[in-house]
């Protein structure tokens, strides 16, 4: 239901003098400027940067694993360079690509906001991620953290002061960054919403940002104390952690994972919202179960923040704790569940339009089922304690955040592409990305499950030469991966520069963000934003009720 | 701030508020913000306060070679701080009735009484018997008060920001009193997290 209110909007009319606004060029992308879709962008850019240099590492990673000695690489290096790759994907690629990037660009326009609430904090907030950066990947130069991305002590204690202080000065300054993302999306999605629109109206990627959001708030501060203590014993000679001296180490791998395994909702929980709001769009049909879907968010927040200690099954943590930790683990495939299915059901029926928007958030549905499958597995203390460290769960991890978050990333580039640049990319090399990535991704990763069943450990440079053939594999599939982004970046670039004009809204999608030009104005809307209340409308019939008006018992009330 | 025309003027009263520029078009939600971001930093305290309990839970240290605290020291800077907290909302009251010299009056003691409080934490640290890196409990007191030392730090140096500010002509006002509400939100978490940080590491 799309109507348009013309009323009197606060400030909204006349136009606002956005006195500071001059005209967007490519240098205002290398400037402390306040506009949420260009801090979108600097995001998004800086981001896919530093994904390209984990990239890279993994596939130094992958090169030494090629075969079963030390050659390619010494076991030292071997450690820096997974160390690493891991810190720099989860903390400097899929963090801030999943919240800053679209959560900056398409929060303001999904609500009809001029800009964040906090301008000047979001611009703070994200200038303080290349330098966070840099200090990770320059430490190379010296000395790389070399203790994995999880930095256990005592291990982080013996493994190379220079490096580790880099890893925790380098998180010290992402956490911070992210909380501050986070205070501007929360207050965003609660204050500034266009008068009208309610919370039940928003599409999908608002809620799924709502419920990052309160994650971010709680859990990364308690890493910020994890990362103080950690210091300190590393620096100054307490012995918070360390055994040796009376210290606990398991207090660090709660205070670590009670952050790191909200974490993963972090990273997960905005490409569920964007997955929402491009599978109506491209099916033409409107999102099955709007509300299971929003308040699943939710649910997965709140269930994210109790059950941590699944990562610590095998450090001595008491069976009736395991126990806890296992069930409320288990009961999170519920919302998660509750997501697949009603995307499922969206999709169902519809008509699809098969392009690389497309193609991503499909991939994504199928991928992350498989990262989620095997998620529950681990859940399970009996299964977890065989496959504990193991490439088990390596191929896990990186079936939910590649085959999720990166496919659901990619699929939204691929989708949001338009708007932000007001050009049209490649469907034909778009599509040639999509198979390479997906060939590449499960080529990879698939063979890694078995790996793990068989009992290969995770984090070795060498190992046992029974493993060789399947490792070939998966380095050769690393190596498709890597090609793969050859083809994105090129196209990126070109459509950018070259590409075909993009209307301001090329996929006839209904919800606010495309109701305005492509790329926005600095302000937005020319005017008031008009007032959507219901943005997944598609093949609309004749008395259909908005989605905030559906009740469970109109399921009876429907006649077949 | 830059930019605040006839236009950005005129949508202030518009949308009643004096924010600056970009805060222009909508009310001010800094307070709000700013909740936020000590929803954050008592999940930064939870977290250590939870370490520190667990520490004792499983510690194997003898007894006799737990520290020793004195009371009556970090007694006296509880009431301090909690009498402060009283006091700066004396300003509230102040700034109600466009009062700035009585919020200058509250927040002077307040900042007075702040530091007060950190000199009586540097007093206590210099003649306690035991150092940073003795054992895992002198470690927690250590950064436990410490770590709350330079929030308190922090707020007395806000308190002494919005003094300054307030030498100039209405720079608060009824309507404008953004930095006065903040710097007493701030301070009352300080307070309260000292109120359970005292419970945990002097009475327990």
């Amino acid at each position: 239901m799309t109507q348009t209110v013309q009323e009197n909007l606060p400030g909204s009319s006349p136009p606002p003098a956005h006195g500071h606004h001059k005209p967007t060029t490519w240098k205002t992308y290398f400037t402390f400027c306040e506009d949420h879709k260009v801090i979108g962008i600097q995001y998004l850019v800086t981001s896919f940067i530093f994904y390209l240099i984990g990239g890279a590492l993994a596939v130094g990673v992958r090169a030494e694993l090629a075969t079963p000695q030390v050659d390619v690489v010494s076991r030292e290096l071997y450690n820096q360079l997974f160390t690493v790759h891991a810190t720099v994907m989860i903390f400097l690629w899929i963090v801030p690509a999943g919240t800053g990037a679209f959560g900056n660009y398409l929060l303001p326009l999904m609500i009809g906001a001029r800009d964040m609430a906090f301008p000047k904090l979001n611009a703070v907030a994200f200038w303080m991620i290349p330098p966070a950066g840099i200090l990770l990947i320059g430490s190379f130069l010296v000395e790389a953290p070399a203790s994995g991305w999880t930095s256990y002590p005592p291990l982080s204690l013996v493994s190379g002061q220079f490096g580790e202080m880099c890893w925790i000065l380098s998180l010290l300054i992402l956490g911070t960054s992210s909380i501050l993302g986070a205070i501007n999306f929360s207050t965003t999605i609660l204050k500034m919403r266009r008068p009208g629109l309610q919370l039940t109206q928003m599409p999908l990627f608002c809620w799924a940002m709502l419920a990052a959001s309160a994650l971010m708030l709680i859990s990364t501060p308690v890493l910020a104390g994890a990362m103080i203590l950690l210091s300190f014993d590393l620096i100054v000679g307490t012995n918070f952690f360390n055994p040796a001296g009376g210290g606990e180490p398991v207090v660090y791998q709660h205070m670590f994972w009670f952050y790191s395994h909200p974490a993963v909702y972090i990273m997960i929980l905005p490409v569920f919202g964007m997955i929402s709001d491009i599978l109506p769009v491209h099916a033409r049909k409107p999102i099955f179960g709007y509300k299971a879907i929003a308040y699943s968010s939710l649910a997965i927040s709140f269930l994210g923040l109790i059950v941590w200690a699944h990562h610590m099954f095998t450090s001595g943590t008491p069976p009736w704790l395991r126990m806890f930790f296992m069930v409320a683990t288990m009961i999170i495939a519920v919302p998660t569940g509750i997501k697949v299915f009603s995307w499922v059901a969206t999709i169902w029926g519809g008509k699809l339009r098969l392009n690389s928007a497309m193609l991503f958030s499909m991939g994504f549905v199928s991928m992350f089922v498989v990262g989620g499958l095997s998620g529950v597995m681990v859940a399970s203390v009996p299964f977890d304690i065989h496959v504990h460290d193991t490439y088990f769960i390596v191929a896990h991890l990186h079936y939910v955040l590649f085959g999720g978050s990166v496919f659901g990333l990619y699929a939204g580039i691929y989708h949001w592409y338009p708007k932000m640049t007001g050009r049209m990319m490649s469907e034909l090399w778009g599509k040639i990305h999509f198979v390479l990535t997906f060939i590449g991704f499960n080529l990879c990763f698939m063979p890694m499950h078995w790996l793990g069943l068989q009992g290969m450990p995770r984090r070795v440079a060498e190992y046992d030469p029974q493993f060789a053939t399947v490792n070939l594999i998966c380095s050769i599939g690393s190596f498709i991966l890597a090609i793969s982004t050859i083809p994105f970046v090129v196209n990126a670039v070109w459509c950018w520069v070259k590409g075909e004009k993009a209307p301001s809204n090329p996929w006839n999608a209904i919800s606010l963000e495309w109701q305005t030009e492509s790329p926005p104005i600095p302000t937005n809307w020319e005017g008031d934003p008009p007032l959507i209340t219901d943005p997944y409308a598609y093949g609309l019939k004749p008395g259909r009720k908005a989605i905030g008006a559906i009740r469970g018992s109109d399921l009876w009330a429907a006649k077949p | 701030m830059q930019g605040s025309t006839a236009d950005t003027e005129t949508m202030m009263n518009v949308a009643g508020t004096t924010a600056v520029d970009h805060h222009a078009d909508h009310p001010d939600f800094r307070i709000f913000g700013l909740i936020m971001f000590l929803i954050a930093e008592s999940m930064i305290f939870l977290g250590l306060f939870a370490a520190y309990l667990t520490f004792r839970a499983v510690s194997t240290l003898p007894e006799d070679q737990m520290p020793e605290l004195e009371l009556l020291l970090p007694g006296i800077n509880t009431m301090i701080l909690i009498s402060s907290s009283f006091i700066i909302h004396q300003a509230e009251d102040s700034i109600k009735e466009n009062d700035i010299k009585g919020v200058q009056k509250w927040f002077g003691i307040s900042a007075l009484l702040g530091i007060i409080f950190l000199g009586g934490q540097v007093f206590e640290y210099s003649n306690l018997d035991f150092g940073l890196t003795d054992n895992i409990f002198a470690s927690t007191f250590y950064l436990l008060t410490g770590f709350h030392g330079l929030h308190v730090l922090v707020g007395v140096l806000t308190i002494l920001a919005v003094l300054w500010r307030s030498r100039e002509e209405g720079h608060y006002s009824e309507e404008s009193k953004f930095g006065i509400e903040a710097a007493e939100l701030y301070w009352h978490f300080v307070d309260v997290v000292w109120i359970i940080l005292f419970i945990l590491l002097y009475l327990l």
